[in-house]
């Protein structure tokens, strides 16, 4: 029985060359559904590490209850009150409770690359903010003096916008700033961002003494239950607590599921078509041998070895498809950055990051086509009628 | 001489639609183990058709093929596979090899449905390129084979397994007269000197000749001839 179909098996394969054409138009079309998938699943990878890579364990995110994005949120003077007074809270060698209030606010930028406007977070902070971001440090420059129309900018924000070099002056909608310093945390999506003094921000628009997120550093990362627990039991406090990292992976979540919502089907719908492709380049392959095979079959082969032929070729030019869409994809994109709208509609910078999962969802996905699309054919070499070995070619 | 083939009240139709169309109806003879039987007659008499009626290719309608006690006509399609691979070499008018492999490895084919080792095939594939004269075109596809030589390794393959009877349908028939004549002496010194029964179709009197006898099939009965073979 092997002899059988490997017998059959080389022979379809070596005649693949009679059918160069249609071969060939399946084997690109698999590997276009294979590096659309991988794109879009290398993105939200991508963008998930990124986003996954920032937060602390020991810090914890207060936005209003089920306002998921700091932009959605609003929380009075008074919520920040009882939070710098609440269990669980580290405080500074002075005794200050290292709490924020944070205000987040979007202005327009321009792109380097595109020269168009694009979506900046502009975010207002008082001096306990940076001491809830590990790793911050000033690049070039100093902190802007509180009270001041003065800006620090993300190190991602001056490599991808323009017009935010140092000591220049800005318009930001109706206001003017000056850039006074640049700021690093390490890579975290708040290099994507703007910083100015929260009290600047609240006069300039109009948000009274209200915030929108309220950070606190906590005494350790056990110490979110306390937190929690004190929201829980304090009827004028309305929020969801959670640590930074969760917050992050919860923001990653959403955006990275949405581009694999819009992936997946894409790349199903271009599949469904690549299939068709596959059937009928199998189908014609099936009838060009059409007389092989009833000559084999008149020998004695059995219908189930000219099947199998059939459907391993079909299996083949799928491989070699989705090998070759895997393949330029991670040549194509793997590393290479890219910024997109965070959620909050903010650009994060992040890289494609095509992983050993995702080249296995697009092999998979390959060979399901190649399955189906040779499915019906391999069925009908099964069942070629023996008395077409007389047919003259 | 004891019979190979017992044919019983053979008859075979087509329906097509509505219409049924009878080929040939209640055919009854023997064919001797050790014949050379040419059988000729009008296009469209029915000559491909008793062929694969004898090869187990094709089912009568009606009627038994009965070969050395096996009843063909009654073999699943399963066993019926297995039988023609042990008991029947095909000869065909357009040659029907595979155009990717080498002459040995059509002539291979037969043997893979077989028990015998890689070793085991590649001497009997020797011997059978050898039967035909073409030991030395082994490696050669058949895109770079003349029609006869192409004739030869279908012959080579049709024998290799070492089958009862060769059934050849027009084996000559796409060929010129010297290739034909080749083929003919090779068919009749498998015959004579291997002993394989062959039954051959054929519309040329030239080639029949060859044979040990002529049946001539006309709508749908069978006139007996025999004669001299040709030297
Ligand atoms: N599959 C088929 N369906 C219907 N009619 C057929 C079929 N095969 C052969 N025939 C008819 O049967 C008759 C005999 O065909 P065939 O045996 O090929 O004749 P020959 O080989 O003597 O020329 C012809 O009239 C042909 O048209
Ligand atoms: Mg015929």
């Amino acid at each position: 029985m092997f002899n059988q179909i490997g017998a059959v098996t080389m022979i379809n394969l070596r005649s693949i060359p009679q059918r160069a054409g249609l071969s060939l138009a399946t084997i690109i079309s698999i590997a276009l559904v294979t590096g659309v998938l991988l794109g879009f699943l290398a993105m939200s990878n991508g963008f998930r590490a990124t986003l996954q890579g920032t937060g602390s364990e020991s810090v914890a995110v207060m936005l209003r209850a089920g306002s998921q994005a700091e932009l959605n949120s609003g929380l009075s003077s008074d919520q920040v009150r009882l939070i710098e007074e609440a269990p669980g809270i580290a405080r500074d060698a002075e005794g200050a409770p290292l709490v924020s209030g944070e205000l987040f606010v979007i202005v327009d930028g321009i792109k380097r690359s595109s020269q168009t406007e694009a979506n900046l977070p502009l975010r207002g902070v008082g001096t306990q903010a940076l001491a809830l971001r590990d790793g911050f440090q000033m690049v070039e420059g100093r902190m802007f003096e509180p009270g001041t129309n003065e800006l620090v900018v993300g190190a991602g924000v001056i490599r991808e916008f323009s017009n935010f070099d140092l000591g220049e002056t800005i318009r930001l909608g109706p206001n003017e700033w000056v850039i006074v310093g640049i700021f690093s945390t390490g890579g975290s999506v708040f290099d994507s961002e703007i910083w100015a003094d929260i009290a600047v921000i609240q006069n300039l628009y109009n948000r009274g003494t209200g915030v929108q997120s309220i950070r606190a550093r906590l005494t350790s990362p056990e110490a979110i239950t306390e937190l929690q627990a004190y929201e829980e039991g304090e009827p004028r406090l309305n929020l969801d607590v959670q640590s930074e990292t969760d917050f992050f992976a919860g923001q990653a979540g959403g955006t990275a599921v949405l581009i694999e919502i819009i992936g997946w089907p894409l790349a199903i719908v271009m599949a469904i078509g690549a299939l068709a492709g596959a059937w009928n380049t199998m189908y014609s392959s099936v009838d060009t041998r059409m007389r092989e095979i009833a000559t084999l079959r008149a020998i004695g082969f059995s219908g189930f070895a000219a099947a199998v032929g059939t459907m391993v070729e079909s299996l083949v030019l799928a491989a070699i498809g989705g090998l070759v869409g895997a393949g330029a994809t991670y040549l194509v994109f793997n590393g290479v950055s890219a910024s997109t709208l965070g959620s909050g509609f903010t650009q994060v910078v992040f890289s494609f990051a095509v992983t050993g999962g995702s080249v296995l969802a697009g092999m998979i996905m390959a060979v399901i086509i190649g399955f189906f699309g040779g499915l019906v054919p391999a069925i009908r070499s099964a069942y070629v009628p023996l008395l077409t070995v007389h047919r003259s070619e | 001489m004891t019979s190979l083939y017992t044919l019983t009240d053979l008859s075979k139709g087509y329906t097509r639609g509505k219409e049924s169309i009878t080929i040939f109806e209640e055919l009854t003879m023997t064919i001797p183990e050790g014949d050379f039987m040419a059988i000729m007659g009008p296009s469209g008499s029915g000559k491909t058709t008793l062929l694969n009626l004898l090869g187990g290719i094709d089912r009568p309608t009606s009627g038994s093929v009965e070969c050395q006690g096996v009843r063909v006509d009654k073999l699943s399609e399963g066993k019926l596979a297995k039988w023609r691979s042990q008991n029947v070499g095909f000869i065909f008018q357009f040659y029907n090899l595979m155009p990717t492999l080498t002459a040995a490895q059509n002539v291979e084919l037969p043997l893979l449905l077989t028990g015998l080792s890689g070793k085991q095939r590649k001497e009997r594939v020797a011997t059978a390129l050898d039967i035909v004269g073409l030991a030395d075109r082994k490696g050669h596809r058949p895109r770079q084979l003349s029609g006869g030589q192409q004739q030869r390794v279908a012959i080579a393959r049709a024998i290799v397994a070492d089958p009862k009877v060769l059934l050849c349908d027009e084996p000559t028939g796409d060929l010129d007269r010297k290739s034909a004549d080749e083929i003919l002496e090779t068919l009749q010194l498998l015959n004579k000197d291997l002993g394989k029964t062959i039954v051959m179709v054929t519309h040329d009197p030239s080639a029949a000749r060859y044979a040990r006898r002529e049946l001539h099939l006309d709508k749908g009965r069978f006139v007996e001839q025999v004669q001299e073979p040709a030297q």
